[in-house]
């Protein structure tokens, strides 16, 4: 591909489902090695970005490049090189955790030696190789996540897509899942993933877009992003709900950047929390609660759209 | 690159994970193909068998009920072997396993997979034929050297209920609408094309519907070879309607497989 060094490259990809316009247009660049992120709510079109990426969703309209290859007409080289973890999981829960990775790994035409060595290899790094010769259906969720994440290696792809990996799981689970991520980039594979967790995104994204209702609403690092959009620091307040209903009135006498009014707390974006705190105070207000923390993409979420991420 | 040297076909290589499955199964589904020919045969052909015997055989051709049914039976039985396989495993793995959405995720296309499970059907299609012209043979109920043609003739009138049975159900959303399948299809054919009375004992307004149905074609065909009346003609007609509607079964469920899978 002339003129392009990017792993992956879309311009104007859209997604339509009838009427509904699922992906509206968006622009986005990755290259190798990065761990690149979409953060957004449910039905922002993430998991249906995802989908065209896999190769098993064809753009409706706008141009979508991934290792320099057309999805649509090269499907099947392209596919070869990427490992795919869904959102929901598709394992064969009928046969045991090393038949459902020596069933993938024939998908991809690999010999059975091969496939032998490598998943021996991936059942350790996944933590699962205590379970190999058992059935899949028994397994908790965060095992059969795992199992998923060994699953898509088994080629050994350029790229991981990960959709929503580690919704539904516990937190235990999930910082298992996020452990065994972590180390994949450090080992230099490309991942691309989708998650409305906004700790998730800051954990594993080097680069992150934020998407709501189709389109592409900011995009960077998450630090640059907070900076961007948010203040170093958040005063979070509660308030009697009495109090709560006019205390947006009241607390305009204390400089802050921006003020959020959500159903239960109010927000301050301030650089310095505990200065503003006084300030709140000085006005003879006492918060039930009170909180100084740093900013996170939450807000940056909150700042774009107005909704929060997890509604 | 990760491909091995040796890279298989890709729908063989979807075939291979349904015999991986089928592992799990093969006994006791070997233990049915074996015991629905002896039951089936046992009660229809011998009971039901010493009844009709008793009232004259010209009707059925001068030979006896036993006779007469087996052949309808192995036709039958390659219908329900296909529509059996083709119809729950199938939908299942787009709507509970979802294991079609992590093949596709993989090299394999859509058609890859439709290919490579009718390759699977056609290998349970061989098993159950071939087993229920043993235990035939068996009974008694073989006359002629040519039935060993009868076997492949099945096989196809398997085929030809596989394909386009296939191409539906993937495209179904709900698993009840699979039951209409064999509601509306499945049973009717069973009971009036042939299998257990001749076709023309039917009202004459209604053959012609008998004479459409690819099951009477199967029937027909395998009948004539079990008693060694069949001429090339009437061979090649029968064959030509079975390759004909196995053949548009495969056209369109690669479509409704891509329909389905690429979405």
């Amino acid at each position: 591909m002339p003129g392009t060094t990017a792993l992956i490259r879309a311009r104007g990809l859209t997604k339509r489902f009838g009427n509904f316009t699922a992906v509206d247009g968006i622009d986005f660049e990755l290259s190798r090695g990065e761990a690149f992120g979409f953060l957004g709510p449910n039905g922002a079109g993430k998991s249906s970005t995802m989908r065209m990426i896999g190769c098993v969703s064809p753009p409706t309209a706008g141009t979508l490049s991934i290792f320099g290859l057309d999805p649509v007409a090269d499907g099947p080289a392209i596919r070869a090189r990427l490992g795919v973890v869904p959102q929901e999981d598709t394992l064969d829960v009928e046969l045991t955790v090393r038949e459902n990775l020596l069933v993938y790994g024939r998908y991809f035409g690999l010999s059975r030696p091969v496939i032998r060595e490598r998943s021996a290899r991936l059942l350790d790094f996944v933590q699962l190789a205590d379970r190999q010769d058992d059935l899949v259906e028994p397994l908790s969720g965060g095992m059969k996540r795992r199992l998923t994440i060994a699953r898509s290696l088994i080629n050994e792809p350029e790229a991981l897509l990960l959709d929503e990996p580690t919704t539904g799981l516990d937190p235990q689970a999930r910082h298992a899942v996020w452990d065994r991520l972590f180390r994949l980039k450090r080992q230099g594979v490309t991942l691309v993933l989708t998650t409305h967790y906004m700790d998730e995104a800051e954990q594993l994204c080097d680069r992150l877009v934020v998407m709501d209702g189709g389109r592409i609403a900011a995009e960077g690092s998450p630090r640059e992003l907070i900076e961007r959009y948010s203040t170093p620091e958040v005063l979070e307040l509660r308030f009697d709900p009495g109090v709560h209903e006019n205390a947006a009135e009241k607390l305009a006498g204390v400089p802050a950047q921006r003020r959020e009014v959500l159903a239960d707390r109010v927000l301050l974006y301030v650089p310095d929390g505990d200065a503003a705190l006084a300030g709140v105070r000085s006005l003879g207000l006492e918060p039930l609660t009170s909180l100084v923390r740093r900013s996170t993409l939450e807000d940056v979420f909150l700042r774009l759209t107005g909704r929060r991420l997890e509604d | 690159m990760a491909w091995s040297p040796a890279v298989r076909s890709p729908a063989v290589r979807q075939l291979r994970f349904w015999l991986t499955n089928y592992r799990r199964t093969w006994r006791g589904s070997i233990y049915s193909s074996v015991l629905s020919p002896l039951l089936y045969l046992g009660a229809m052909g011998l009971g039901l068998g010493t009844l009709v015997d008793a009232h004259g055989t010209t009707r059925l051709g001068g030979v006896s009920y036993l006779v007469f049914l087996a052949p309808g039976l192995l036709a039958a039985t390659a219908m329900q072997t296909a529509v059996g396989e083709c119809t729950y495993p199938v939908f299942g793995s787009v709507k509970w396993n979802k294991t079609y959405q992590a093949a596709v995720a993989s090299p394999l296309r859509p058609a890859d997979l439709f290919h490579g499970h009718q390759l699977f059907v056609a290998l349970r299609l061989t098993m159950n034929c071939a087993i229920f012209l043993a235990v035939a043979a068996a009974f008694g109920a073989v006359r002629s050297p040519w039935a060993i043609a009868a076997l492949p003739v099945a096989i196809l009138t398997g085929v030809a209920f596989a394909t386009p049975v296939e191409a539906w159900s993937v495209t179904r959303t709900k698993d009840t609408s699979l039951s209409v399948i064999y509601r509306f299809g499945l049973i009717p054919l069973f009971l009036f094309s042939g299998t257990f009375f001749p076709v023309t004992q039917l009202p004459a307004w209604i053959r012609p519907v008998a004479y459409l149905t690819p099951l009477w074609h199967g029937v027909a065909l395998c009948r004539a070879l079990l008693l060694g009346t069949a001429s090339l003609p009437m061979a090649l007609e029968h064959v030509g309607y079975l390759t004909a509607l196995a053949i548009a079964g495969v056209a369109w469920g690669g479509r409704t497989y891509r329909r389905r899978l690429y979405v």
